[in-house]
């Protein structure tokens, strides 16, 4: 009988004429979230999805057998720009910017130290992985993995902290904060020396200690 | 329209007439109380259930009908709780559509996701109910979750999908746009690589959602990745390709161009619905076999390069120390693995008679082509049936007969796939790769049932 749904819609219009009300000198609030179908006329039944909409601006010659379908639309060397965030192992990727062990330490006590620990060890209470130490450990029975001990390229912990740190707010540190942050990890590590100031240049050429730590997949291997 | 026009002879008779009709009518004096009456439900309580309301809908008057379509806060998740009718043949049900015409399942059923305790609540992984499961399928609610920065909340509106590096065309997808393209919808398991990563050394977990929960299996359908890179044309050289994801993690692993020409699917469905949030709504990568953290959701960026990324879940994470301290990387394809999971642990059998014993195998090689079940711990083998659809990347259920007489037995099960891989046993794994790897434990699970009927996680 639809009463559910009869509720719903009426409490949702009472919920949004009261926050319109609340909100009346301020912009409306957009819906986020999708309108149950529409009835149609005469027989009330619930309309289709519309067919999805191509962003595409021609559809000239569509072959479908040669993969020319008149859909989708080149992206532009902008929009690309906007999201290829990815360093790689040879330095593509790193941008403009630099930063030293010094300014890194200051970086480090307020973005990182809370969950990684002034002693760079991680606080696992908090699921913050301990970043240096460790060389030597992985052929032991207690192996310990960190950015010193394992991580194969530096490029990766450009990468990371980047796009993932810090945990409370990822994405947020530019690239001058980035180097920094990193030359003072990498210095704490051993890998680097203190007075190294991290540009796209020095950047690319660290040798992080366990480059030739890794191996092919051999699977399978219990046969 | 008069009425006897709008449902007229021979496509209606008379009772689906008469039903034809009733639910226009109904549907008429909500949309009139919709638009002039004043709401009724600002206490909470019975929302909209006016008595013209009910008497529209011909139904049966009376107290059910209140207390029916009200969830309570008790009911298990993706349920509502109804009053339970002691006698279902002598009134009527409750009423069709009061649910808002998207179901829940029954209010006797509960089993859920189990979160694993870790630290964090953003970076953490739930786990199918395995041991309750039917069939081959996961419902789309149970499916496993492995998240890294949390579930993020996208608008399919404003995400796409941008294709660039070694392409002739970069070109950016709409969601609209994706669907537009020709479709696949294909069966496969998705399993976590760091499925049962807590039974290296000893047995940790109790249940088999603990142990091999990390597993599940649905319907993807979506548009193969090779079309949209073909649309883009590789360039000479293209050998990997790197795929992000629009979360806090901003995701990414590199995937061979082999696997992404091959059977990889830009899926934007599961389970003949839209992607679950925690899937990767709107679009995820499905690559069929391999583990898990490749499977990149809320996918918004693939690069296509001549080397692979080096990111750090395929560096840091996802690779698999061995004893002499080197590490395998990019150990992409799930071997084959079979579990039971009835009778699995924690349960306890109520008393020696007849049980089905069945369980689930798959293989990131392929189909599954056998799987045998012991009772005495690997004496012994016995072949079980195999349900159909056996389908490839995709979990197939086993089924053997078996009469406990009361005594101890421990329950395995081993599969073999097309590829001729044997599951190895425990031992077999940690004599080649020591206790550290993490990753990819697939040996042959042991219960063992004593005496009294209980089960537990044993290591042979």
């Amino acid at each position: 009988m639809f009463t559910r749904e009869f509720c719903i819609i009426l409490s949702a219009a009472l919920v949004a004429g009261h926050s319109s009300a609340q909100q009346s000198d301020t912009e409306e609030v957009p819906r986020t979230s999708a309108e149950v179908p529409e009835r149609l006329p005469e027989t009330g039944e619930r309309a289709p999805e519309s067919p999805p909409q191509s962003s595409a601006q021609t559809i000239e010659n569509i072959d479908a057998d040669a993969f020319v379908f008149g859909v989708g639309q080149p992206a532009t060397p902008e929009e690309i720009a906007a999201i290829d965030i990815d360093v790689m192992p040879d330095g593509t990727g790193l941008p403009e910017g630099s930063g030293t062990f010094a300014e890194g330490e200051q970086l480090y006590q307020e973005y990182c130290a809370a969950c990684h620990a002034e002693d760079l060890g991680g606080i696992s209470d908090l699921g913050a992985a301990r970043l240096i130490g460790g060389r030597g450990t992985l052929d032991s029975d207690s192996p310990v993995k960190t950015v010193e001990s394992y991580w194969p390229y530096a490029s990766t912990l450009f990468d990371y902290v980047h796009r993932a740190m810090p945990m409370d707010a990822p994405g947020s540190l530019d690239a001058d904060e980035i180097y920094a942050i990193n030359a003072y990890i990498l210095g704490r590590a051993g890998i680097l020396d203190e007075d190294t100031e991290l540009n796209a240049e020095t950047y690319s050429e660290i040798v992080m200690p366990n480059v030739d730590g890794f191996v092919p997949d051999p699977r399978p291997d219990t046969q | 329209m008069a009425k006897n026009e709008r449902f007229s002879d021979p496509r209606y008779g008379p009772a689906e007439r008469q039903m034809a009709e009733s639910l226009v009518e109904i549907e008429r004096q909500m949309l009139e109380e919709e638009a002039g009456e004043e709401c009724d439900c600002k206490d909470g309580m019975f929302p909209g259930l006016t008595r013209r309301n009910l008497l529209a809908g011909g139904a049966a008057l009376g107290g059910s009908l209140l207390t029916a379509g009200q969830g309570r806060a008790d009911a298990p998740p993706g349920a509502v709780e109804y009053r339970v009718q002691p006698e279902p043949t002598k009134e009527q049900g409750r009423t069709i559509l009061d649910d808002g015409g998207y179901g829940s399942r029954s209010q006797f059923e509960s089993e859920v996701r189990w979160r694993y305790p870790t630290a964090s609540l953003d970076s953490s992984w739930s786990m199918t109910p395995l041991a309750s499961g039917h069939g081959i399928i996961t419902p789309s609610g149970l499916h496993f979750e492995r998240h890294h920065a949390g579930i993020p909340a996208i608008d399919p509106r404003t995400h796409s999908l941008t294709l660039h590096g070694m392409v002739d065309q970069p070109m950016r997808f709409t969601m609209d746009d994706l669907q537009r393209l020709p479709a696949v919808s294909r069966m496969h398991f998705i399993e976590c690589s760091g499925n049962t990563l807590t039974e290296w050394t000893e047995p940790t977990l109790k249940t088999v959602q603990g142990t091999h929960g990390l597993t599940s299996t649905s319907e993807w359908t979506g548009v193969p990745l090779s079309t949209v890179l073909r649309m883009a044309g590789l360039q000479d050289g293209a050998a990997w390709i790197l795929a992000e994801g629009a979360d806090a993690a901003v995701m990414t692993r590199s995937v061979p161009i082999d696997k992404a020409m091959d059977d990889a699917i830009l899926a934007y469905a599961q389970n003949g619905e839209a992607l679950r949030p925690e899937q990767g709504y709107p679009l995820r990568l499905l690559l069929p076999g391999f583990e898990g953290n490749t499977h990149i959701k809320w996918l918004r960026r693939l690069e296509v390069s001549d080397k692979p990324f080096m990111t750090r879940e395929e560096t840091s994470k996802y690779t698999d120390l061995m004893p002499d301290g080197t590490a395998r990387q990019f150990t992409m394809e799930m071997d084959a693995k079979s579990v039971i999971t009835f009778p699995s642990g924690a349960m306890r059998l109520p008393r020696p008679g007849y049980y089905e014993i069945t369980g689930i195998a798959w293989s990131g090689r392929g189909k599954v082509e056998t799987v045998e079940v012991s009772t005495d711990g690997g004496e012994t083998w016995e072949q079980a049936a195999l349900e159909e659809p056996v389908l490839s990347k995709c979990h197939t259920r086993f089924r053997l007969p078996w009469v406990w007489d009361g005594e101890e037995a421990v329950l395995q099960s081993r599969v073999t796939d097309e590829t001729g891989y044997v599951q190895p046993t425990l031992e077999e794994l940690v004599n080649v790769r020591g206790t550290n790897s993490v990753y990819h434990l697939n040996a042959i699970q042991n219960w063992h049932i004593a005496p009294n009927g209980e089960v537990t996680n044993v290591h042979a």
